[in-house]
């Protein structure tokens, strides 16, 4: 059998040993990978292919597969031209808007401000992950609790502080939106915050100190420095806070179930509903190849910017 | 002198206040679990000083199900954090050590599929339970999430392996260590915190996940996140137990989050910053 060369490490070996027992055959490398891709390929990849598949028929909840009726690109041609398919994506859009410019904007300037190594650091890292950890449907739940009408003590505070009289957040449009959108930064300002705080720490602390030296104040220090240094980072947090835009959906369903109308309704939770509400497995299935190609196009993007195994798998 | 006493002083008022705003709503979750239906329906908020109850974690955890449900997720989440890191284990083993056609194109197309929306699975998985008619099986779901949590775990444990010297394998190997010998004997250890960052992040997800669990899920096979959002019915809101039941729900991961922050920080900063 026809083998790599041998390790320079064993060929300069002073002593011919034993020939290394070891000599990974040319299966073994698949022996490795096959169980997981399997997993990969009917859990993740034969369900795309599916919705694919589905997009292309008339399926109701409740009948069999084989009585789909075959419509082929109807339920494309329907969803670009279906108001609602619009109205979410604007929705969608608005929302990823709001909460990805105020979390990069308040975990950057936060991180910024907070940087240097105090005691006490890891302490409060933990309660900032916190957060995080919480499960949406409770996250959705807590919230929901906080913005109620009657009982909220969101509208308690804003009374007793400012004298607003009470509002029903999660029944107006607007107020609904904006309900959402601060649960979204509560949430995950916190993940901006902690990454852009490892980005900083991990920057040289010599061309820090060399653009000190060079009487650069402390504004100019960050824009002109520290922020053009850890840019790439930046770039990837915001594309996978907005890959998160497009999938998350559980906050509002528990929150609003997307409404009042369709104020809440995000991409992911359009779908969800079309296909358990409305019933209409085929046409949900369509507006599902429409997220799967926004998503893998912006993950291309992330994987274009930041391949953690193509560059590293040289060394 | 002064300065930077007062700097420090800013530093950790500002800390506290973002710490309290990080708090508070988890912490409003759990004091209001503790409260009895009146004091619920107070509209003035207590934060501290109430008579505490039981009542409502007496309800959930009685007249529901809920060591059903509790076992479920439970069987759910470790099953399916095993099986993530046993062949997301091997499979970024392969991918960082051993060179063999198709590598690229597996390592590209894992990263492809980390973000797969669970949205995009409903459907089918709803279609899958309707035509094969394995319906209500925890089995399923732990397949669906081990699936959903591999590309994850293959991404950072690829990167924990690539970390290991390749010489410590090969001074295995001249001492006539078998493959497995070399993966159990030699990686293994030293993969612990790389292994413990991934079962931490395929733990939390299958632990929280809402969507899939509802869909695949039955009476006698639903997850406490279903539970709990059933909780909330037309005939009315008891916030109370809910906020008991979520309380419950967030045990787990607030464990984690004390025990190992560091290593959740690992994880999700390996995504941006080490790439």
């Amino acid at each position: 059998m026809a083998h790599a060369p041998q390790d320079p490490l064993t060929a300069a070996l002073p002593m011919p040993m034993a020939k290394p027992r070891f000599e990974p055959g040319f299966l073994t490398p698949y022996a490795f990978i096959i169980p997981a891709l399997l997993v990969m390929l009917g859990g993740l990849l034969y369900p795309v292919f599916m919705a694919l598949y589905l997009s292309f028929y008339d399926w109701q909840i409740g009948l069999p597969l084989e009585d789909a009726d075959f419509i082929g690109m109807t339920n494309f041609a329907r969803m670009f031209t279906d108001p609602q398919v619009w109205e979410v994506l604007w929705v969608t859009l608005r929302f990823g808007f709001w909460t990805i410019t105020i979390e990069m904007t308040l975990g950057v300037a936060l991180a910024l401000l907070l940087e240097k190594p105090i005691r006490g650091a890891s302490v409060f890292r933990t309660i900032f992950i916190l957060p995080l950890m919480v499960s949406p449907v409770v996250v959705g739940l807590i919230w929901r609790y906080l913005f109620d009408a009657r009982i909220g003590w969101i509208n308690y505070y804003l009374g007793a502080w400012f004298g607003i009289d009470p509002q029903v957040w999660l029944g107006d449009a607007q107020l609904a939106f904006f309900a959402i959108v601060l649960t979204d930064i509560w949430q995950w300002t916190p993940f901006i915050f902690i990454i852009v705080i490892a980005g900083l720490q991990a920057l040289p602390s010599e061309v820090v100190e060399a653009s000190t030296i060079d009487g650069a104040n402390w504004w100019q220090q960050i824009f002109l420095v520290k922020l053009p240094m850890i840019k790439s980072i930046l770039v990837i947090a915001l594309l996978m806070r907005l890959i998160d835009v497009f999938r998350g959906m559980e906050v509002m369903l528990i929150m609003t179930g997307g409404g009042p109308g369709r104020s809440t309704e995000l991409l992911s939770l359009h779908i969800y509903n079309r296909a358990f509400n409305t019933q209409q497995l085929g046409y949900a299935s369509a507006i599902s190849v429409l997220l799967i190609v926004i998503v893998f196009a912006i993950s291309t993007a992330i994987l274009t910017m930041a391949n953690p195994m193509k560059n590293k798998s040289d060394v | 002198m002064n300065d930077s006493f007062q700097r420090q002083l800013f530093h950790y008022v500002a800390l506290l206040m973002l710490a309290g705003l990080a708090l508070a709503p988890i912490w409003v979750m759990i004091a209001t679990s503790f409260k009895n239906p009146v004091l619920v329906q107070d509209a003035k908020p207590l934060w501290f000083f109430f008579v505490p109850t039981l009542e409502n974690y007496g309800y959930v955890l009685t007249r529901g199900k809920f060591g059903t449900y509790l076992g479920n997720s439970v069987i759910v989440a470790v099953s399916s954090t095993v099986l993530t890191l046993l062949l997301g284990g091997f499979c970024a083993y392969a991918l960082a050590r051993l060179d063999f056609r198709g590598r690229v194109l597996m390592a590209n197309s894992t990263l492809m599929v980390r973000m797969v929306p669970p949205a995009v699975l409903a459907v089918p998985a709803f279609a899958f339970v309707m035509l094969s008619g394995v319906d209500q099986d925890l089995a399923v779901l732990t397949f669906f999430y081990t699936a959903l949590n591999l590309p994850f775990a293959i991404w950072l444990l690829f990167g924990f392996y690539k970390q290991i010297p390749v010489e410590l394998e090969e001074a295995a190997v001249v001492d006539g260590a078998t493959p497995l010998q070399v993966f159990f004997r030699v990686l293994l250890p030293l993969m612990t915190s790389g292994y413990a960052v991934a079962a931490i992040f395929t733990f939390r997800i299958a632990w929280n996940e809402f969507i899939l669990a509802l869909l695949l899920t039955g009476r006698s096979t639903r997850t406490l996140p279903v539970a709990a959002a059933g909780f909330i019915t037309d005939t009315g809101v008891e916030w109370g137990r809910i906020m008991a039941m979520g309380t419950l729900i967030v045990i787990p991961p607030l464990f984690f989050t004390f025990f190992a922050a560091r290593q959740i920080i690992a994880g999700m900063t390996a995504g941006a910053v080490k790439g």
